[in-house]
């Protein structure tokens, strides 16, 4: 009964998925000859994924991501302004 | 003043003590006593782009207080920049100017954003600062 049902739902073991997925498959792993199969599938396919590891190299930075904030200051008007906001300090005691 | 004289001495005292207050707030108050504590105890910081900052650690109300005074701080610089600079710039000007009146034992932000105490030397401050 529960062969047929494997059999009629997934066909043999082929794919990895197969040996390694869910605890109901474990009739299918016992299958000697389906597990061979399977075995050579994902070493075929490790084969056919090795030369793009050399092509796509993608690395985290090794630097912590700084955000400019001051994009927007312009220097003249920072010195323009210095005395100013030493007056708007000196009046707003209890903000600043 | 014909109300004072007719009425006890008491109540000319209460009169005057009034006076006295308003013309004290016509001056610029101090800090608040809980901001004061908040900034002794470096619960608060000064932030690099003239807002207050809340340092890790500090209890909520601090949080709700350093929100009040940033909404003032902002109404501040949006009114002081208004035909001179945007309030960006302003507000910069003015970080530059209350990091270095930070006191000792006071927090502020350095360069890499993090939490400095200020010590007995200078602070660390941006470049651009006049």
């Amino acid at each position: 009964m529960k062969f047929i049902e494997l059999t009629k739902l997934r066909g043999a073991a082929t794919t990895p998925s197969m040996i390694h997925g869910k605890p109901e498959t474990a009739a299918v792993h016992a299958n000697v000859r389906s597990g061979r199969r399977s075995v050579c599938v994902v070493l075929m396919g490790m084969l056919a994924v090795a030369p793009l590891g050399a092509c796509v190299n993608v690395s985290a930075p090794d630097k912590p991501i700084v955000i400019e904030l001051n994009i927007n200051i312009r220097q003249d008007v920072i010195y323009k302004l210095a005395a100013d906001a030493a007056d708007t300090i000196e009046q707003n005691k209890d903000v600043f | 003043m014909v109300q004072f004289r007719t009425r006890n001495g008491l109540a000319a005292l209460i009169g005057t003590v009034a006076v006295l207050g308003a013309a004290g707030t016509a001056l610029a108050e101090d800090r608040d006593p809980a901001y004061a504590t908040a900034r002794a105890a470096g619960q608060v910081g000064e932030q690099r782009d003239g807002y207050l900052g809340v340092v890790p650690g500090a209890p909520a109300t601090v949080s709700a207080m350093v929100k009040d005074l940033n909404n003032r701080r902002r109404a501040i610089y949006t009114e002081k920049a208004a035909g001179k600079s945007t309030i960006e710039e302003y507000a910069f000007t003015t970080a530059c100017r209350l990091i270095l009146q930070t006191a000792p034992g006071e927090k502020y932000q350095g360069l890499d954003g993090s939490w400095k105490t200020r010590g007995a030397g200078a602070p660390e401050r941006d470049p651009k600062c006049p």
